[in-house]
């Protein structure tokens, strides 16, 4: 019967328009800046710099390798490496960067600076919140501002920095024994000279 | 005091202009009822534009717009302000007289339809003889003022816009005032009041409305298609399609001119549906007649709201119709069905009273329906598409 579609569309909003006042499954709306969902764990939106312990400026684990600036498609950071070194997280002297600079509003979250860092030293930011007034200041964030505490990235990323603090640390424990096997090869070898 | 609620108005109306000497009150109680149209009706058309923002929002599990005001109630000031700050622009290869004028002549000519419709007891701005003729003369006249701007704007989707509406509206016209006919045809006046009048009685508590007759109930299904289109509401909003032609007729107009190019399709909106309400939905009179102490202009009103929510329903429901689908259906059902029913009404006029009447005028009408309906969708090919030019 002609008509018939159309009492049916019809009776389908109808159903729509009351239902969405009854059940709440009807309105999937998050009203944003009152009501927020948690990101997701594989978010990303910008990449910030890790550091260990509590001084952010001797934390810092990038080592200035400058390998992420090569790599960066858009070109969005710039590094100057340090004259001096500084002890990185197993106790080696290493670079640190002077200068670390990503410009945000020529990043494109393409995460390729995170795959090539050998480091561990940048990872992606879950904070999306970043519209500044000053366009190109505000836009540019300097290592200060990009350097986030091991435990902010363990909380957004609880299990990829598992797996990181893991590495690193096994890392560490190597180091140790190898460094604990020199001294005492080296004692050995002092008190073998010494007898 | 019920009888002065519901002359409430008119006597306003009167105590007002007794302040005036004699000689003036005629022109200042004219007045006064003007600027009552042109204030209700513009705050009529504010609150309808939230409304509807909120009932498709909720008809698409939305929200709808709830961030200015209480409920988002005030969204219409904040959409006033906007669009009287915006900038004025006229193209520069624009014919900026008839540019101008265009939305001046849309919204006048909306008003002036405004002033033969009964909203009450008494409450008629100019009580005509010849009320519904001068209410589709004034109303043509719309037309004239969509292909005005179409045509001034010099722009190939302006020009498309006015091109669809005045093919539409002229195609729209005909069963619009074939259906209205009918009520002429019963009432034998063309005087609204006289219209409203004719259906201001009850039998057995229920009033004799016209729709509540077999051709009333086909007519006012005509009137409503036609007026569907003849406002250019979904689904026949094809003149200014934004998915096709940017925003049709009105795609050169911003600021205060595209407010009121609004404007009018609202009120145009809410003067056919007052005029609807009073051919065939007995106008301000109550639906029972027990209702009857409630004051006219409310049942006036409320099924005027009752239309305005019937037109949002439908625009969240049905898709736009194709160029040709809409002249088919113009030209191949309604106009037929609005002809079928003129006969029906006089055979209904003619027949006298009793039951034989009812049975053979409604089984005229659902036989025609039925057979259009099926020659219609016997016509259509179901099945895989298939593209002619475009592989």
């Amino acid at each position: 019967m002609l008509g018939e579609g159309i009492l049916k569309g019809m009776a389908e909003t109808a159903k729509n328009f009351f239902g969405s006042y009854f059940s709440a499954g009807r309105l999937t709306t998050v009203e944003y800046p009152e009501q927020r969902i948690a990101p997701f764990e594989a978010a990303r939106v910008f990449p910030f710099l890790v550091y260990d312990g509590a001084d952010w400026e001797a934390g810092l684990r990038c080592v200035a390798c400058q390998i992420c600036e090569k790599e960066c498609p858009p070109k969005c950071i710039y590094i100057v490496k340090s004259a001096d070194k500084k002890p990185d997280f197993v106790g080696k002297p290493q670079f640190y960067p002077a200068r670390f600079d990503i410009d945000i509003s020529v990043c494109m979250s393409c995460q390729i600076c995170v795959e090539v860092c050998p480091f561990e030293a940048i990872k992606m930011d879950t904070e999306f919140e970043l519209s500044t007034s000053d366009r190109f200041g505000g836009l540019l964030h300097d290592r200060r501002q990009l350097a986030k505490s091991n435990e902010y990235y363990n909380r957004i990323h609880p299990s990829e920095a598992a797996g990181v603090d893991a590495r690193l640390s096994e890392e560490k424990a190597k180091a140790e024994a190898k460094a604990r096997a020199a001294t005492e090869a080296a004692a050995a070898k002092a008190a073998g000279q010494g007898a | 005091m019920i009888d002065e609620l519901d002359q409430i108005f008119v006597l306003l109306q009167h105590w007002l202009a007794s302040f005036l000497p004699e000689p003036l009150r005629p022109a200042a109680s004219a007045l006064l009822g003007v600027a009552a149209i042109v204030s209700i009706f513009p705050a009529l058309f504010a609150l309808t534009t939230v409304l509807e923002r909120k009932g498709l929002g909720r008809i698409q599990n939305r929200l709808g717009p709830n961030r200015v005001g209480p409920f988002g109630i005030l969204q219409p000031l904040a959409d006033g302000i906007k669009s009287l700050t915006k900038e004025d622009i006229v193209p520069l290869s624009a014919d900026a007289a008839v540019h101008f004028l265009a939305p001046v002549v849309l919204v006048v000519a909306v008003f002036m339809g405004f002033a033969v419709l009964p909203m009450g007891r008494n409450m008629v701005l100019v009580d005509m003889d010849a009320g519904l003729l001068f209410y589709f003369a004034i109303g043509a006249s719309t037309e004239l003022s969509v292909f005005m701007a179409g045509w001034s704007s010099r722009n190939k989707y302006s020009l498309l816009g006015a091109m669809r509406a005045v093919a539409q509206m002229i195609s729209y016209e005909v069963p619009l005032l074939l259906s209205s006919v009918t009520v002429v045809m019963m009432t034998g006046s063309l005087s609204l009041t006289k219209i409203v009048a004719a259906q201001n009685q009850y039998s057995y508590g229920l009033p004799h409305w016209y729709i509540f007759t077999p051709w009333g109930c086909a007519g006012f299904v005509m009137y409503a298609i036609a007026t569907t289109a003849e406002t250019n509401r979904s689904p026949f909003d094809l003149p200014e399609g934004e998915s096709e032609l940017v925003a049709g007729y009105h795609t050169e107009y911003s600021g205060f001119k595209f407010a009121l190019f609004f404007l009018g399709e609202y009120l145009a909106m809410f003067s056919i549906s007052g005029l609807g309400t009073t051919l065939f939905l007995g106008g301000w009179t109550a639906p029972f007649s027990f209702l009857t102490w409630i004051p006219s202009w409310i049942w006036f009103f409320s099924k005027l709201m009752l239309s305005i929510f019937v037109f949002i329903w439908v625009r969240g429901t049905l898709p736009r119709l194709r160029q040709d689908q809409l002249m088919n259906f113009a030209w191949k059902f309604v106009l037929p069905m609005c002809l079928l029913n003129l006969m029906v009404a006089a055979l209904w006029r003619f027949m006298g009273e009793g039951w034989l009447r009812w049975l053979l005028c409604s089984a005229i009408l659902i036989a025609a329906y039925a057979a259009l309906g099926l020659g219609e969708m016997r016509r259509k090919h179901r099945g895989p598409r298939v593209y002619r030019y475009a592989e």
